[in-house]
This record gives C-alpha cells, structure tokens and sequence, in this order.
C-alpha cells in the first residue's frame, strides 16, 4: 500500500516536469535570494563590530549564506533532473544522485528552521555581547590619542547619532566615567581640581554628556552641561526635561535593530523552507511517476506516483532490518559458529536424555 | 539616389526586425527607470522643501515622469510593430500606422532634448531657492513655538547632521541671527542684558553654533560657545582649529548633493535620445525594406531598405518647398485658371 499514490498519463507527466522545471529555477532564485540576505545581515553585524564583544551572533548570517550557495546548487540540479526526466536514455544516471539529492534537501530545510529558531535563541548573548562592548566604548571614549582606540569617540558619536541613543542603559552612564582627557584640562584651574579630589580614582567627572546624546527635536537649543542642577538654567527642570536628550539607552537601540532585521526575514526564510519542500516532493512524484513509466511495456502509458513504496511502517521496518544488516555484517561468522555449537550441545543432549528414557 | 540604403534578403530582414524589437523592450525598461528617478527626484525635493522655503520648481521630476510613462508607452507599441513586421497580413494592416508613429517618435526626441537642457540649466534655480531658504532657515530656527515653523530648528539639525555642513556659507551666519529664543533667556540677567543692548536690534547675539555643527571626528569634546575667544577654553586656538565644526556650508553641500542627481538625470536622457534615434532609424529601415520587395508573395526574394528617400539635400529643399506652398494655399485658385484658359 503505497504511500499517497497518484496516476500519471503521459501528457500529465510532461506537465509535472515542466512545472519541476520551472518551481526548481523559482528555488534557485530563493536560494538566491536567502544568500544576499545572509550577505545583509552580515555586513549590518560588520558595521557595528567595534561595539561588540563577542560574535556569537554572526552564526545566523553564517547559517544563512551556507544554506544559500547549498540551495542554488541543488536546486540547479533539480532542473537539470526535470530536463533529463522524459527522455528515456538520460534519466537513469540522475537515479543514484536522487537518493543524496533528497538527503540534502531534507537538510537544506532543517538548517532553515534552524536559523529561525537561533535568530530568537541568540538575542540573549547579543544583548551581552553589547552592553560589554558599549561598556567599553564609552570608556575609551576620551582615548583619542591612543593608537588601536583614536576612533572610538567618532564611532560612539556617530552610533548614538544614528540609532538615537545615549549611553549604555540611559544617559547617567556618561556621570560615571571621565570623558573629556586630560590633555583638554586647565589643571591649573579651581574647578578641575576640586572635581578630581572629589572622588577615590583621581577622574574628571561632570554631569553633562557628550553632544551627541542631543535631541534635535527639542524645542529649546540642547543643555548638555550641568544636567541634575535645576538653577544652572533658565526655565529648567531636570525631573521633567524629556526632549533635551536621548532617553533610550544605545544596548536597547541596537539590540530592537537587530531583532527587527531578523523578525522581517523570518516569514521570507519560512517560505523558502515552503517552495523547497514542494520541489522535494514534486521530484520524487516525478521520479517514480517515469520510473513506473520505463519499467511498461508502452512507454507512453499510465504509471503510478508515490512518495514510499509502501506505508510508512513497512518502510520504517524495512530502512531498520537495512541498517541492522549493514551493521551485523562483520559480526556474522562468530555468530553462526556459536549457534552451531549451541546446535551441537541441544543436540546432545536431546540424545542423551533419549538414551536414559529408553535405559 | 536614396540616402544610405542597404540590401536586404530574407535572413537579414529577420535578423533587423529581431534585434529592433530587443533595442524597442531595452528601451521600455529605460523608460521604466526615468519615471522610478523622476518619482525619487521629486521626493527628494520635497524632503528638504522646507530648506528652500516649500519654493522649489518642480518641472524637471514632473517632466521625467511624463517622459517615462510615455517613452514605456511608444516603445512598447513600437516592440508589437516589429513582432508583426514578418507577417505580411499584419504588416499591411499596419502601414498606414508607421509614418505617424515614426514622426511621433521624432516629436518625443524633441521632447527627451529639451528635458536634457532643462535638467542642466535648472541647476541655477535650485541653487539661488537654497540660498535663500537656508537664509530664512536659519532665522527662524528659535521659533519652535510659531505655528508654521515649528519644525524648522530640528529639520534644519538634521539637516547639518546629515549633509555635514554648519549654516548658509559657512559657520559664522550663526553669529550674526539670535538663534536661542526668549523663552529661554534670563532678562534678568547682567550679562544677558549686556549682550541684548549691544546691538540696535535687541537680539541677542552670540559667537557659537547649535549642536548639529559639531564633528564628531574631533579629537575634542565639541566646543560650542565663546568660538573666537581663545582664552575660554584650555589649549584652544580658533585660527588653527579645523576639526571641531564642520568648516562647509549647507548651502555647498546641500547644492552638490542635487547637482549630482540632476547631472546623472542628464546622463540617462542623453543615452535614452541615442538609443531612441537607433531605434527610429533601424524602423526605417525596416519598413522600408518590407516596402520595396519586388515580388510580394515571393519572401526569399531581396530588398533595399533606406533612411530617406531622396538625399539628404533634396529631402530638405522638398520640406522647404512643401512650407513654402502652405502658406499659398489661398493662392492655388487664381494660378490654376488661366492654365485650364490657355487650353480651351
């Protein structure tokens, strides 16, 4: 009892393999398609590597441009089957590729689904990774002057620009770090010195932020010195000021991107598993659609489609007792030698208790 | 003598009609792209119209759009002339068609070269619209508070982020307007009073420039207020200072960005007039080959196909005559009497 069998007429068999034909190029596009996707995402990761510590993340863009050069070539095979399929001579050498070929398509699906599944299992480290790297980018901010670290003040300029962003969680993160070097400090100055006596680590720190973190929506031109002292200006009310600045923090701005990117591919990378597993089925349709058609008599007859040969049971069975022989192949003359002297042994003792019953 | 005539047999007749229709769709997808780029232009345009006072012109992106739809239009019906051309049946249904639709194809050329010259020449105007809109930008950047230029301060930052420029020619148009409104001014104050009353307008005028001024690719935290005073801030020199705000004007810069899209607009029209006169031509000669074959039911048999029927010279001194009798057409009546006189 063959699993979903269906008839195929000569004309209905062209149909089919015309229709493979052309589904397997549309596979080649998404293949195609999948690939530059995984180019996107890897290029958008690249930009922004100064801010990250670790690249655990880079897996999902890796993933997918694998998947992507895997996908055009097989399906590009596919296409090349379907030409094949209804002419008689040429079709029989496609029929051990076949089997790998199905093997890697199978594959080809479950890595897809992967890539889903890592895309939201992979945010965790990603919101890690950040806060590490921004960590250390807003430290080495005032470092302009040090080889390795001159342009991390512009990267974190133009990232907070960007994205909209102040600091790492908010914009306090700027209070807690000496962001202006030394070389721009009058220590000769009252103010300087008071502020760096004023705490254990020697370090110049403000309450203001880098102009960066300004908000150009504000309707007032931006404070960004003396932010927590109300009557350091006019008309200002640090509790409710919220245009003046940026109030998101950059590690929640960088991480909703990333997020978004990889939200919007995933019902793209869902339809591409969709048209893969449609060419996989349709091909084996074909395949054992001409292969019924080869072994009749008149070519040009009906013949049967199936995706399994029998139920899914009997094939399950049968795939195991495989598996179980190839496996039992070296192990086969101990056995036999064994049961031969178990035979032996039975034997006798069959014999002898015949003796004793007979005496 | 006909002007560059060619031979023709039948596989070369069908080799021209093949290529012609392949040249016709390249020229629709052409099409295609000058009406997506007059749509871009023309968003472009609006996005920043508030920078040029909502006074921008916008004929050119108009234009591009006419001239895209219709150029997709044209070709397409020209790419269906040459797939019938082979079809003898077909070909003399279409004959009366050809030379109205080649003399408006030579129309649209006219069209596509007078766009070429307004896409040059009009670079002027966006220029003097920007001076002056950035002028008045930069006026009204304290009024976020008026209804109507609200917006003016944050699009004008954004606008010195993005482009990388600060004010009209160069940072010190900042100097010269008040740029902080009242709102945020202590009246009260001695040294804002001090500043208000030095000069006779009342403003209060100062030497430094909003945030979106700043580099961020200065090696400095951005210095912002008190720019020519030297002694304000530590190891600072204002003559020697490059880094700290952008030393370009919007004006420049914003000037150069639509420069280059209107240069590259020119570009793409000037291909699309070549590639429309290669198709006119290639039609010509098309039909005309079809035209003079000696035996009709026979297609093997040669042709001859032509550009213009006579040469050129004698092509253009028929037009002049043609324009001339025109105009005397009123006249024909009294010439023609005294001939048919003369015969009786």
């Amino acid at each position: 009892m063959a699993l979903l069998k269906m008839k195929f007429s000569q004309q209905r068999r062209v149909r089919l393999a015309q229709g493979l034909w052309l589904l397997s190029w549309l596979a080649v596009m998404c293949g195609a398609f999948i690939f530059c996707l995984g180019v996107y995402l890897k290029i958008e990761l690249l930009r922004r590597d100064e801010v990250m510590e670790d690249t655990d993340i880079h897996a999902v863009p890796n993933l997918l441009m694998l998947v992507g050069l895997a996908s055009i070539g097989a399906n590009w095979v596919a296409s090349r089957v379907c030409q094949d399929s209804l002419d008689a001579s040429r079709f029989p050498r496609w029929k051990v590729l076949l089997l790998g070929w199905y093997a890697v398509a199978v594959l080809l699906c479950c890595l897809l689904l992967a890539v889903v599944v890592l895309s939201y299992a992979l945010q965790g480290r990603l919101e890690e990774s950040l806060k590490v790297g921004l960590r250390n980018g807003i430290r080495f901010y005032k470092d302009t002057d040090v080889p390795g670290r001159c342009f991390q003040k512009e990267t974190i300029d133009r990232l907070q620009m960007e994205f909209r962003c102040c600091g790492n969680n908010n914009f306090k993160d700027w209070f807690e770090i000496q962001w202006v070097s030394n070389r721009y400090l009058d220590f000769t100055s009252q103010e300087v010195k008071d502020r760096i006596r004023s705490n254990v680590d020697g370090r110049y720190l403000l309450d203001g932020v880098p102009f960066s973190c300004c908000n150009p929506a504000s309707p007032r031109p931006c404070l960004q010195n003396q932010l927590t002292d109300s009557r350091a200006h006019y008309n200002y009310e640090y509790q409710s000021e919220e245009l003046n600045l940026y109030s998101r923090g950059c590690r929640q701005a960088l991480t909703d991107y990333y997020m978004g990117l990889m939200n919007s591919t995933g019902p793209g990378v869902l339809s591409v598993i969709l048209i893969q597993l449609s060419v996989l089925l349709s091909m084996r349709y074909l395949q054992t659609a001409v292969d019924g058609a080869m072994a009749l008599e008149s070519p040009e007859g009906e013949s049967e489609g199936y995706i399994l040969e029998k139920d899914v049971k009997a094939t399950y069975a049968e795939v195991k007792a495989k598996a179980l022989d190839l496996l039992k192949f070296a192990q086969v003359d101990p056995a036999s030698e064994v049961a031969g002297a178990e035979e032996g042994e039975k034997a006798a003792e069959a014999s002898a208790k015949a003796a004793t019953t007979a005496a | 003598m006909p002007f560059l005539s060619l031979k023709f047999n039948l596989q070369k007749r069908v080799k021209l009609a093949q290529g012609l229709w392949m040249l016709y769709w390249l020229a629709v997808i052409v099409g295609i792209i000058l009406f997506s780029l007059g749509i871009f232009f023309k968003i472009e345009l609006r996005k920043r119209s508030e920078i040029m006072d909502n006074n921008e012109s916008h004929l050119v992106p108009n234009l591009l759009i006419l001239v895209g739809m219709l150029s997709c239009g044209l070709n397409a019906f020209g790419g269906k002339l040459c797939h019938d051309s082979l079809d003898p049946q077909k070909f003399s249904k279409m004959k009366p068609m050809l030379r109205p639709y080649m003399l408006l194809c030579c129309g649209f050329n006219v069209l596509l070269l007078l766009l070429v010259l307004l896409s040059f020449l009009m670079q002027f105007a966006v220029y003097l619209t920007l001076a002056e809109g950035l002028k008045n930008a930069i006026r009204f950047y304290k009024d976020t508070d008026t209804p109507g230029r609200c917006f003016m301060k944050r699009t004008l930052d954004m606008t010195q982020i993005e482009f990388r420029c600060c004010g009209n020619n160069n940072f010190r148009d900042w100097f010269e307007v008040q740029w902080i409104s009242n709102r945020y001014l202590d009246m009260s104050n001695d040294v804002v009073k001090d500043r208000v009353l030095s000069n006779v307008e009342g403003k209060y005028l100062m030497d430094s420039v909003p945030f979106s001024c700043c580099n961020p690719g200065s090696p400095r935290p951005c210095i912002q207020h008190h720019l020519t005073n030297n002694s304000a801030h530590y190891d600072y020199d204002h003559r020697t200072e490059e880094l700290n705000i952008w030393n370009r004007g919007c004006r420049q810069a914003v000037f150069s960005y639509y420069s280059g899209i209107m240069n590259s607009i020119g570009a793409l029209l000037i291909f699309t007039i070549v590639l429309e006169a290669g198709d006119v031509a290639g039609l010509k000669y098309l039909s005309t080959a079809l035209e003079t074959m000696a035996d009709p039911e026979n297609p093997e048999c040669e042709s001859e196909g032509w550009l213009l029927e006579k040469g050129f010279k004698e092509t253009l001194a028929d037009l002049l005559s043609k324009v001339k009798t025109f105009g005397r057409a009123n006249q024909v009546e009294e010439g023609g009497a005294s001939p048919d006189a003369d015969a009786t």
